[in-house]
């Protein structure tokens, strides 16, 4: 899949946001009055600025409002609902405890829900996705959930909870990628079976449709840059995981060790996401006849 | 709603014959044609005499060569367009209701006043049938030409989609499935029509015939007894010189 640079930016920055908020609802830390303020400020500026990014990706954004009306089929559509309302309800809760010194643990407790929610559906978007094996697995959800923790963690300053989550993250990460590499060949799609001339003998493609390229070829047939997979893989684990987790429970974390945490993490992720966009093989490349390889269709 | 309906009244759908398509590209062609002409924002082409020109289709002749275990492999022309799924999952993801599948007819849509083109239904479907559409920005996929098969300003016989129209090795049949005796339901049941990536699960409505067995033929080498070497070992007064000049 093409790995568009405004929905890697979407899901990193909201997954970090949403994830910081859900423990500042649940009053982790304990903070009050300005402090309180900063670190809702931090959380909206993410949360927000990822949702804002993820509008840059529509062809026709002057209908975008009416993604709000689809919430009993659409997880794209619940995302939405399940967005703002954890972004209303929190910042309900956030309002009354920095300006009226007023502490609602319930109505903290049911934005910290919501917020964790809107990561799931996030997540759902491409876990129901039969067409991409890869992602179509209930591991997808776990990893959105278990890093929207782990970074949540980090930015809420449990350094040792952090620490814990981002080395689960990685170990879940490694096993996915592990995974993942089979998935496609475990769906059964091949080019036999995208043609049904499978029953005939080996297919191969002849000649493509088109000379040039198109929107099917440019959005879901992405291969450039996979050759380095190895080791953005390998990047994206240490930044992502190992690194901020030595960090976080070997070293005594100050506010700019912290900072140096919360750097290599973000980035780590957003390498991990380019892969995750990247690496992901559309089954529609089979009519193309460009998933061959040792997780594509026979020859 | 992007619900899909239970069950609908009638399956239009088309059936592909792997057997006759010659590809010609005509269906393509046609497609473009009166999709551009006619219902919702024309199929853009971009760049269309640049360099690099890249242009939104409906419909689509990829060419595929088979190899069978024995004999000559064969080349098979491929037509592929939206297959208008009874389990469409380009529909149910769809978040602002502009995907929908018609209970009177089982024909998926795009309402285009409704898409905000975020292209999720393009990546739900596993066939490749929507494209999104680079000048309007919204998502653009074969109607069956629902502004031609109901259009009564139109002579009878064009009222079946262009694609199928034009083709003239009538490789391309239009009809309702749900009818057990229409000539769609027919051909599938004479030839096994089949189904594209039936592990999907999207129950895809259109068929495919498959290309017919091809015929056999006795190896005759008319040829072989007028090539026959004709004498290997040189004899008489060559024999002797050939001998002589080897041990020269």
């Amino acid at each position: 899949m093409h790995p568009a640079p405004s929905v890697i930016l979407f899901t990193t920055l909201s997954g970090l946001g949403f994830g910081l908020l859900f423990y500042l609802g649940l009053g982790i830390p304990d903070v009050s009055g300005f402090v309180a303020f900063v670190f809702f400020f931090i959380g909206y500026a993410l949360a927000c600025g990822g949702l804002v990014a993820s509008t840059f990706h529509l062809a026709n954004p002057k209908n975008a409002v009416k993604a709000f009306s689809q919430w009993r089929t659409s997880w794209l559509s619940r995302e939405a609902w399940l967005a703002v309302s954890a972004l209303v309800v929190t910042g309900l809760y956030a309002a009354c405890l920095i300006f009226l010194g007023l502490h609602l643990p319930l109505l903290g407790a049911l934005g910290a829900l919501l917020c964790i929610a809107t990561v799931f559906s996030t997540s759902m978007i491409y876990t129901q996705l039969a067409s991409i094996p890869r992602w179509n697995h209930w591991s997808t959800p776990l990893l959105f959930l278990l890093l929207a923790l782990g970074g949540g963690a980090l930015l809420a300053g449990q350094a040792t909870l952090a620490g814990i989550l981002l080395l689960a993250v990685g170990a879940l990460q490694a096993w996915i990628w592990h995974d993942g590499d089979k998935r496609f060949a475990r769906a059964g799609s091949t080019m036999g079976t995208a043609t049904g001339l499978g029953t005939i003998g080996d297919v191969r493609l002849f000649e493509p449709p088109h000379t040039g390229t198109n929107y099917l070829l440019d959005e879901m047939v992405y291969v450039v840059g996979r050759k380095h997979a190895v080791k953005l893989r390998r990047i994206a684990l240490l930044c992502m995981s190992l690194l901020p987790a030595a960090i976080l429970l070997l070293l005594p974390v100050g506010h700019l060790l912290a900072l140096v945490a919360v750097i290599l993490h973000v980035g780590g992720v957003m390498a991990a996401r380019w892969l995750f966009f990247a690496e992901a093989e559309h089954v529609v490349g089979l009519y193309y006849g460009k998933r061959g390889g040792p997780a594509g269709a026979q020859a | 709603m992007t619900a899909l309906p239970d069950s609908t009244d009638k399956k239009l759908g088309l059936v592909i014959d792997l057997d006759t398509c010659v590809g010609c590209h005509a269906c393509v062609t046609a497609c473009k044609g009166w999709n551009t002409q006619n219902y919702g924002a024309p199929l853009a082409d971009m760049d269309a005499y640049g360099a690099e020109p890249v242009g939104s289709f409906l419909n689509r002749v990829h060419a595929f060569e088979v190899q069978p275990e024995a004999g000559a492999a064969q080349t098979i022309h491929f037509p592929k367009s939206c297959l208008h799924c009874d389990d469409a999952p380009c529909v149910t993801v769809c978040p602002t209701g502009a995907s929908y599948k018609r209970v009177e007819d089982g024909i998926v849509l795009v309402n285009e006043d409704a898409c905000m083109g975020c292209g999720l239904c393009a990546w739900a479907c596993p066939y490749g049938a929507r494209e999104l559409d680079q000048d309007a920005g919204v998502m653009k996929k074969c109607t069956l030409c629902v502004d031609r098969i109901y259009n009564e300003t139109l002579p009878e016989e064009d009222r079946v989609p262009a694609c199928v129209r034009t083709c003239p090795a009538g490789a391309r049949h239009f009809g309702d499935f749900a009818d057990p005796e229409s000539n769609v339901s027919k051909l599938t049941a004479e030839r096994g029509g089949m189904a594209l990536m039936p592990e999907q699960g999207t129950q895809p409505v259109n068929r495919y015939l498959p290309p017919r067995p091809k015929d056999t033929m006795e190896e005759v080498d008319v040829l072989a007894p007028l090539l026959k070497p004709v004498a290997e070992e040189p004899k008489g007064f060559l024999g002797w010189l050939d001998k002589a000049l080897e041990k020269l």
